[in-house]
């Protein structure tokens, strides 16, 4: 049979092409010109490469990328390996199963402004309950003085935040496992961990990877959270990259470096998604050449 | 198109961009592209290869415009050469 190509549909997403133009790919465009010369009002010169040069070596850019890779690489060991355990634990029908989704799902409906708020009256060491109950155990608890506590508290408050996310992917990639693979375990006499380890956690890694993609890019950008917490505080201990950013283009005006910047911070992410969505379709080649290999 | 403050080398650099983009779409029509195994460890398609080979030289620039003393040039020349043995091999 001759197959006709046709590529008439492409039009249709021809109004979706001039939308993401004028929201992504002309600013993106403009933050390239930026990032090449120095902006002084309505004066600009073209000064080249001075400003990656700049920023590459710049120690405060330098330490908060790194703080960066910290919270994200944190905050994932912990929200993972946690969001799985609650999934697991989670009821699996009757209305026990709906009232623990919907306490489950409370803390991803709070704006993140909000979160923030809502952490810093939590963690004040006179009227919060958390401040103020650490410190009658004994513990001098300051997230303004003190960065070690700092840090704790901002974990703590993205995992409150952020797990039920991974539960609730967890929890509808379980419920997709067919009862038949129980069944052939309890058969076999499978334990609960052979279970976990041979049926569970490999039918979870889709839903795995998205969860982390999607953590790993969220947390990379956070911003409003430790701002109203902290303020990226003590000194800058819990000063990540967006507010870095932030602090440099509007705080200061420097468009020029901040855009050089951007563009940086753009690259890392773009490299870290481009290899998770490479991973994701890969796995699911995989999966159609074997279902299509076991037919 | 004053608001975008246009400097000759960022509008060279897109238009380049653009007549690759625009050449790969001719290139797509004329022979389309067949997914294949190369040295990477993923199969790709031409297309792939392009943009595995535009983000890596990015990151050749930034990296020798960071760290080193030596000229842009020789980082274009170094990437273009990656692209090259990217498409054919890669």
């Amino acid at each position: 049979m001759n197959k006709v190509e046709n590529n008439k549909a492409w039009f249709l997403v021809l109004p979706m092409l001039v939308l993401v133009a004028f929201s992504a790919i002309i600013p993106l465009m403009t933050v390239v010109n930026y990032s090449v010369q120095d902006i002084l009002g309505r004066s600009a010169f073209f000064v080249g490469s001075e400003w990656f040069v700049q920023t590459l070596n710049d120690s405060r850019l330098q330490s908060a990328l790194m703080r960066q890779f910290a919270f994200s690489f944190t905050i994932l060991a912990i929200q993972v390996p946690l969001g799985i355990a609650i999934a697991l634990l989670m009821p699996k029908k009757g209305w026990q199963a709906s009232a623990v989704l919907i306490l489950i799902t409370l803390p991803l409906l709070v704006p993140w402004n909000v979160v923030g708020s809502m952490w810093q009256i939590f963690t004040r060491g006179d009227i919060g309950l958390m401040g103020y109950g650490i410190r009658q155990l004994g513990y001098p608890y300051n997230i303004t003085r003190n960065a070690t506590d700092a840090w704790v508290t901002i974990i703590i408050m993205d995992v409150w935040h952020w797990t039920p996310l991974i539960a609730l992917l967890c929890y509808s990639g379980l419920r997709a496992i067919p009862e038949a693979y129980y069944q052939a375990a309890r058969i076999d006499r499978a334990s609960k961990w052979a279970v976990f380890r041979y049926i569970q956690l490999p039918k979870l890694t889709n839903v795995l990877v998205i969860g982390v993609l999607l953590r790993f890019m969220h947390s990379f950008m956070i911003y409003a959270e430790p701002f109203v917490l902290t303020g990226g505080g003590p000194g800058s201990s819990t000063t990540f990259l967006s507010q870095t950013l932030a602090t440099m283009a509007i705080g200061q005006q420097d468009l020029g470096p901040s855009a050089a910047f951007s563009i940086i911070y753009f690259l890392i992410i773009l490299a870290v998604s481009y290899v998770f969505y490479v991973t994701i379709m890969n796995m699911q080649k995989d999966k159609a050449e074997n279902n299509a290999g076991g037919a | 198109m004053q608001w975008m403050v246009w400097t000759l080398p960022t509008a060279i650099f897109f238009s380049t961009i653009a007549s690759i983009l625009a050449g790969m779409t001719v290139w797509q029509l004329i022979s389309p592209t067949v997914e294949r195994k190369g040295f990477l460890p993923i199969a790709t398609t031409r297309g792939d290869r392009l943009f595995i080979g535009l983000l890596t030289s990015a990151y050749i620039h930034l990296a020798i415009v960071g760290f080193t003393d030596i000229s842009l040039w020789f980082a274009l020349g170094i990437s273009i050469l990656w692209m090259v043995i990217l498409m054919r091999w890669g």
